[in-house]
């Protein structure tokens, strides 16, 4: 476990009053904690300030503070992932079209309109990405550096995909189902951001073509008009502005599924960094995790208090428990859990530290229903997908 | 935005949250249209090799796709501007890729 790792500066906005960004906004900046860790604070289009990873495709991480103003992650703090920088900025839901093709009996092209029509379904989930708090990785791996808030969980309303397939009609001997939208790279070389779930996976009881989120329009930078909501699974799946569905008699072996997203086929799915030749299999199911939300590390609590409040999530069981230590680890007490929005969403929790004035280090820790808990080291992959160690903060009781 | 357009958002944003409790949300209708920032004023740092990288490496994405990345070392640099050809199909001269390495490196990197 990681205890002395740098504070975390906790969005206080190291203020830099600076000219005006493109947008209107005025820049701030956080640093994450971790090398190279410096980031503007810019408000994208319908987006309040986010920490910038990349502004070119969009990629803007959700300061931590939010997740302790709320079950669901406001709209315009959730968080944004983009792959390819070729994103249409101006999209027409009365035109958009979702063409379900290939292995079906009679190909469609549904319109907004069309799936209004049929039975809507409301669900609470968390979407996070497979790279969530890569930039904690040791020894750190390259790709997008993340800390904890590219994560968001939202009410989400939408239409079963198998509803879309049964009216289709899938035919027999079909094996995945490919969904694509309208992100495309820069250069024609750049492989088309496709995913693919088995046939079963897709055909699952949650998995929705969602129009709405919180109750209202997706933001463009979220996936207007409509993206793929696959409850429990990692967010790579989830694609946004979902233009295609095609229905496949073979495994996609496209980029994205045959060489990006993968994780080692190994106990826990974690290797050594010196390990070469193991096989891996596609990213899949998200693991348990928890986290304080209303101190950071390195923080103080209010004078007196001694109250924790967090969340935690896993990928799909639901929360059974959480339990917080406020010495490192070594011994541990149940949280309360409060209101259940489903076995997919954010649980939120909290406790009372049962300590005197002083310095502690705080850790927390949650196990889902299938009883998979959070284990005390972080295990290591290369891609830096799925962290999911228990998290431990130094907080101080005043 | 003005302090009264703010306040009529805020009265929409009420209003719809408590219409919400009840009744499913349907689905959008119309043209959304955003105007993304671009690069906002990013650069790479100068140095031996910075224009190569700049007209090589801001097609696809910004500056700060490097500039974030941990402390890489040659060989993991050379593999990022290799992945940068082969897989996402940067139209990179090869006699320009020790330049590139070399400037990566040294600006963003170590040996
Ligand atoms: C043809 C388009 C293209 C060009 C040109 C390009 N890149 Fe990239 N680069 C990408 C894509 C696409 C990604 C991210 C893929 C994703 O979202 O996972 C990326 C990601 C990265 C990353 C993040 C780490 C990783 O491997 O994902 C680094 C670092 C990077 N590029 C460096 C460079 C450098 C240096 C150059 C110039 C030599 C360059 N890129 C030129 C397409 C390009």
């Amino acid at each position: 476990m990681d205890l002395g790792r740098g504070r975390f500066l906790a969005a206080t906005g190291a203020a830099i009053a600076a000219g005006a960004i493109p947008g209107g906004a005025v820049a701030q900046s956080v640093k994450l904690p971790f090398a190279n860790g410096d980031r503007p604070l810019v408000a994208f289009p319908q987006k309040r300030p986010l920490i910038v990873l990349t502004p070119r495709p969009p990629q803007l991480e959700t300061p931590f503070a939010v997740f302790d103003q709320g079950v669901y992650t406001p709209n315009d703090a959730f968080y944004v992932r983009w792959h390819l920088a070729n994103i249409p900025q101006s999209v027409n839901a009365d035109t958009h079209r979702i063409a379900v093709t290939g292995l079906v009996n009679s190909a469609l092209s549904l319109s907004l309109a069309d799936l209004g029509a049929m039975p809507a379904v409301e669900l609470a989930a968390v979407n996070q990405c497979s790279g969530n708090s890569r930039g904690l990785f040791e020894p750190r791996v390259a790709g997008g550096e993340w800390s904890n808030g590219a994560m968001g969980n939202a009410l989400w309303t939408g239409v079963r995909l198998r509803d879309i397939l049964d009216r289709a009609g899938v035919k027999a001997g079909a094996k995945q189902v490919q969904f694509n939208g309208l992100e495309t790279g820069v250069f024609p070389a750049t492989p088309n951001f496709k995913k693919s779930l088995d046939l079963d996976v897709a055909r699952g009881d949650d998995v929705i073509v969602a129009y709405a989120m919180n109750g209202q329009p997706l933001p463009v930078l979220n996936g207007y008009p409509v993206r793929l909501i696959v409850p429990g699974w990692f967010a790579t799946y989830w694609v946004k502005m979902l233009s295609a569905i095609t229905v496949r008699d073979t495994v996609d072996d496209n980029f994205w599924m045959k060489t990006a997203y993968r994780i080692p086929d190994t106990p826990n799915n974690d290797v050594l960094p010196s390990q070469t030749g193991f096989p891996t299999i596609p990213i899949n199911r998200m693991r348990v995790r928890s986290f304080v939300t209303n101190v950071a590390d390195g923080g103080t609590l209010p004078e007196g208090s001694r109250a924790l409040r967090g969340i935690a999530f896993d990928g799909g069981s639901g929360i059974k428990g959480v339990e917080v230590s406020s010495d490192s680890g070594a011994t541990w007490r149940d949280a309360t859990l409060e209101a259940d929005y489903g076995k997919y969403s954010f649980r939120r929790w909290h406790a009372e530290l049962d300590v005197p004035r002083g310095t502690f280090v705080v850790a927390v820790r949650a196990t889902g229903n299938d009883g998979a808990t959070q284990r005390a080291t972080a295990g290591w992959n290369p891609s830096g997908y799925m962290r999911s160690a228990i998290e431990t903060y130094q907080v101080t009781v005043s | 935005m003005t302090k009264q357009s703010l306040i009529v958002l805020g009265i929409v944003i009420a209003l719809s949250a408590s219409a919400f409790a009840a009744t499913k949300a349907t689905p959008p209708k119309g043209t959304a249209t955003i105007s993304l920032p671009g690069d906002a004023g990013m650069a790479f740092k100068p140095g031996p090799g910075a224009g190569v990288v700049q007209g090589q490496c801001l097609s696809c994405h910004s500056s700060a796709y490097v500039s974030t990345q941990p402390v890489l070392t040659k060989a993991q640099w050379t593999a990022e501007v290799t992945k940068m050809k082969a897989v996402y199909g940067a139209p990179i001269p090869d006699d320009q890729v020790p330049t590139i390495v070399d400037y990566l490196t040294t600006q963003y990197g170590k040996p």
